[in-house]
């Protein structure tokens, strides 16, 4: 038995071609999501259509433009102008000053301002509207501080977890659950489903091994290359990004290893329902890594979906072990926080092997 | 030319042959596209809010009831204690806490000054930012609303008043935002998966070496296993965008022609793309192994999810070579903006430069004689 | 020059062979084989596994570049002419020669297209062989679904459908009792009659005796070249399988 894993490794490692990604993978990634990756706004370029011209608009421009949100992509001098500048797609907010603005405001105290933006993309034209408002609302601020007002609520504003609102810490955990879903799961299940294929696994069950061991030699690799590839991200974000891990190191491992077999009975699950190597990748693909980057808090919030896809999302196990990782990572929580989700993992872990073991007991019947 | 037909023939009657392989080419995508259409929203519908009231006054109680009355909002409890909120913000009972000190009211009516915190719960960045500003946003609500009741005469206009409209899509509906890039994603998948992994099938069942052996030339074989799967992305690209329309009511604006046009030659991109990477795999593992990692990488770079903008230089030169981050704001542009060929002009050139380079390299990689 | 011949060769020469090499790094496959075949003649290729007999044919075929040497297959040149060779040759090996998940009808159809064939001309070679191999009940099967020793049959129908010139066959009866290779052998003969040259590479010596001619490979090179009954002779045995022994102990003994 020994003697098959070792085969099973050499089989691995002589591709070096998938060498080179399951080791280059992690490092690219963590690089992506630390350094390009980012929900965060910046460079937004805004067209000015300014149809005052004079030193104040001028000041507010230049707030708006050394801000770092926001570069010039080009002024504008007429209206009808916007919808091509948008339609060309590089604009995505105009500001439009009326005219004689400095004269209203010193004169009337009032002049307004006209906000665009393309809405297409309605989170960024959200936070680039609210990133205009505010630094408008600072500069009338600035321009009226005499002005005091009685009964002014004060609200101080403080985040946890994550002071510096990096996306990052967003991206990680869920970085790692995708990886390790796709070495455990998809690679297992197209490497068990290519013995099928190709017909090996005959030759295999024939043998004096047992189906047992055929599928943990089979699968021993992979858990080791996932543990090595969990452990490469983590210290790359521990030290490139500089991502904390305020918890308990052990647990975080050891919540990892139970996150591992969970992918392995999920890709063996898969395997035994597939009949070639396509088919398994497919649906791995579509059944698996999918759903799991949509559904399961990596990018998207669960709570901002459909009460439907909030269920769906609980018989994803992608979804607690990101909890459970950002709970360990970010919040510093130990087992009594994480208990429920540990023991959902557990019993997933328990229901595929079951159904796996169902049906490769019907197919040798 | 007959070759090719003969050879497409052949694929597509293997196809249909492949009783697997039919529900998770057609049926699957389709389903993605409408669950996680729903799923893909960055909307903040409902925040769970935590309420620390120390002061127990009639103002403090107004001011509570402002959130309570927020469709936004759920208070998920109340307490004096901060602990007690501070550890529903860690079990996730809560993502967000309201802190009213002792002292509120008097402070208020006395000094004219008050203070209240607003703690959030910021693992998600952006979504903890908007909920901030939803709160600062009902404080300061409130806060006025108060000014006028106590002092009617008050002059509260702001001096700079701003004005402001959403372009394209009024009611800031996510789904509009995501539906097309979905798209583009699922034919991606095909197109890139499927083509390149056909190729290496052959090669791996060993039936590529009766093919070598026949008269067939290169560029015939590779034409008659790209075109079936091209034939399959287009009609899917039909298929998902009446479900777009039927189901999102995503807008149409644009010229459908335009969209079928540029799909067409980006598709040829991405199988070229796909095909050089089999090119490079000798076992369907490993082409699929390749693709995904371009896949991965491309898509998150494209603009899908995230803003392009915000990426750095570095990242905006490697989106050069990828051909996904071309196509995404043209279906997008000519989905929801009209955009016409003369705006797109640029990613349209792009994508045809791509496609024709990629096919080239990928049948100059293959090898009929080794 | 082969060695031993009783009568003069007049017949045209349909593959020509001088000093081919095919070098994998290192090794040495294809050491310095010279050979001809003549046009209609069923030449056999012989040799143990590993000897060198499928490196050999797939650059006949066009499927492999010889390292040196001058190869001349059916009047097209090997290294250059790659694809004309194609044109006018059949292939089948033991491995894989037909689509499993198509019917015979659409295996037949797929390759009478791609080799140039009419609909009209395919509808009437596939009833024609169909017929003769008595499987045309069979037309709609897919091939998954059919025995061994048919599957073989049905690919070297294939493998001539288009009347090539030559046709190779790659150990094609590996895997079956002898009834069906008697006639799958019988299928050879009627080709051979209809002017198709058979090269038929196999390590089942008693299908040595079908050949007109045949020669033994052992490691990487030709021991011997001329008719059965000449090498019987020549090596006092009373079957090729005892020629091939000989062959293989004289090897041993001078060290190799």
């Amino acid at each position: 038995m020994f003697k098959f894993i070792v085969k099973e490794f050499h089989h691995i490692f002589r591709d070096y071609r998938t060498m080179i990604i399951l080791f280059g993978m992690p490092v690219v990634q963590v690089l992506l999501f630390g350094f390009a990756i980012t929900t965060d706004i910046k460079d937004a370029k805004i067209a000015i259509l300014d149809k005052s011209n004079d030193y104040m608009t001028h000041e507010i421009t230049n707030k708006l433009l050394s801000s770092g949100y926001f570069i010039l992509g080009g002024n504008l001098d007429k209206d009808d102008q916007i919808d091509k500048a948008f339609r060309k797609g590089d604009i995505r907010e105009v500001v439009i000053f009326e005219k004689n603005f400095a004269q209203k405001i010193e004169k009337e105290q009032h002049a307004s301002v006209q906000i665009i933006a393309d809405a297409s993309d309605p989170n960024m034209a959200n936070l680039l509207f609210n990133y205009t408002q505010s630094i408008m609302k600072d500069y009338q601020r600035q321009l009226f501080k005499d002005k005091k007002f009685p009964l002014q609520i004060q609200t101080e504003t403080r985040m946890m977890y994550n002071p510096e609102l990096k996306s990052v810490y967003m991206f990680v955990p869920g970085t790692i659950t995708i990886l390790l879903m796709l070495i455990c799961a998809m690679m297992t299940s197209i490497s068990i489903a290519r013995e099928k294929e190709l017909g090996t696994m005959e030759v295999l069950l024939v043998s004096p091994l047992k189906p047992f061991q055929i599928i943990v030699g089979k699968v021993i690799p992979y858990v080791l290359l996932s543990c090595v590839n969990a452990i490469i991200i983590l210290l790359l974000s521990f030290f490139v990004l500089g991502m904390p891990v305020q918890g308990s190191l052990l647990l975080l491992m050891a919540e990892t290893i139970l996150f591992i077999f969970m992918s392995l009975s999920m890709g063996i699950f898969i395997s035994t329902v597939s009949q070639t190597q396509q088919i398994a990748m497919m649906m791995s693909m579509f059944a698996l890594m999918l759903p799991t980057i949509l559904l399961s808090g990596f990018i998207f919030p669960i709570e901002n979906m459909p009460v439907v896809l909030q269920y769906i999302s609980m018989i994803m196990p992608s979804r607690w072990f990101i909890i459970i990782i950002k709970g360990i990572m970010l919040k510093g929580s130990d087992i009594t926080y994480l208990w429920k989700e540990t023991l959902i993992l557990v019993g997933l872990i328990a229901f595929f092997i079951m159904m796996s073991v169902k049906k490769f007991k019907v197919r040798l019947a | 030319m007959r070759t090719i037909l003969y050879i497409i023939q052949k694929e597509f009657r293997q196809l249909k042959r492949n009783r697997q392989m039919l529900p998770i080419i057609f049926v699957m995508p389709m389903v993605q596209l409408l669950v996680l259409s729903f799923a893909a929203t960055f909307e903040i519908k409902n925040t769970n809010l935590y309420i620390v009231d120390n002061d127990h006054s009639q103002l403090s109680r107004e001011l509570t009831a402002q959130f309570r009355g927020s469709h936004f909002y759920t208070i998920t409890g109340y307490t004096e204690d901060y602990k007690t909120a501070a550890k529903a913000l860690e079990l996730r009972k809560a993502s967000q806490i309201l802190i009213i000190p002792d002292h509120f009211e008097r402070d208020l009516n006395k000094e004219d000054k008050a203070k209240v915190q607003v703690v959030t719960d910021a693992i998600n960045g952006s979504a903890a930012a908007l909920t901030s500003a939803y709160a600062l946003s009902i404080i300061r609500d409130f806060n006025v609303n108060l000014l006028v009741d106590t002092y009617p005469a008050i002059n509260l206009k702001d001096p700079v008043d701003v004005r402001y409209s959403f372009w394209y899509n009024p009611k800031l509906d996510y789904t509009t935002f995501m539906v097309p890039g979905i798209l583009v994603l699922l034919i991606t998948i095909i197109g890139l998966f499927l083509s390149g992994m056909n190729v290496v099938r052959e090669k791996e069942i060993g039936t590529i070496e009766q093919i070598n052996v026949t008269p067939i030339h290169k560029y015939e074989f590779i034409a008659g296993k790209l075109i079936p799967f091209w034939l399959i992305a287009l009609f899917e690209l039909a298929f998902g965008l009446t479900l777009a329309k039927l189901v999102f009511n995503i807008p149409m604006v644009g010229s459908i022609e335009l969209i079928f046009g540029v799909a067409a030659v980006y598709l040829i991109a991405i199988m070229g793309l796909g095909l050089f990477i089999s090119t490079l795999a000798d076992t369907q593992q490993q082409s699929m192994f390749l693709s995904w990692f371009f896949m991965v990488i491309f898509i998150l770079m494209s603009g899908l999810f995230t803003p392009i903008d915000s990426m750095p230089e570095w990242a905006k030169t490697i989106n050069i070579i990828n051909p996904i981050h071309y196509f995404i704001p043209v279906m997008r542009n000519v989905m929801l903006k009209g955009s016409q060929f003369s705006d797109i002009s640029k990613h349209f050139w792009a994508l045809a430069c791509y496609g024709i380079i990629s096919i080239s390299l990928a049948v100059w990689r293959y090898r009929k004689t080794s | 020059m082969p060695e031993n011949e009783t009568s003069v060769d007049v017949r045209e020469t349909i593959i020509y062979v001088r000093d081919l090499v095919k070098r994998f790094g290192h090794f040495v496959a294809n050491d310095h084989l010279s050979f001809d075949v003549y046009k209609g003649e069923i030449f056999g290729f012989l040799g143990a596994n590993g000897a060198g007999k499928t490196t050999a044919i797939r650059i006949l075929c066009g499927l492999s570049s010889p390292t040196s040497g001058q190869i001349n297959v059916g009047g097209f040149d090997a290294y250059l002419e790659t694809e004309k060779i194609k044109k006018n040759i059949g292939y089948m090996s033991q491995k894989f020669s037909l689509y499993e998940d198509l019917t015979v009808e659409e295996n037949f159809t797929f390759y009478g297209g791609v080799y140039g064939l009419s609909r009209k001309q395919i509808k009437e070679k596939t009833t024609l062989l169909l017929t003769r191999l008595d499987l045309l009940e069979e037309r709609k099967t897919v091939l998954k679904a059919l025995p061994l020793g048919w599957k073989q049959k049905l690919a070297f129908c294939v493998a001539i459908m288009h009347d090539p010139k030559i046709v190779f066959l790659d150990e094609p009866t590996g895997g079956v009792d002898p009834i069906t290779r008697r006639q799958f052998w019988d299928l050879i003969y009627e080709a051979s009659h209809n002017g198709i040259t058979v090269f038929v590479t196999t390590h089942y010596m008693d299908e040595a005796e079908y050949c007109e001619r045949v020669t033994i490979m052992v490691d990487g090179r030709i021991d011997a070249l001329d008719t059965p009954a000449n090498l019987k002779a020549k090596y006092t045995a009373s079957s090729m399988n005892e020629v091939f022994l000989r062959l293989a102990r004289t090897a041993k003994a001078t060290g190799e």
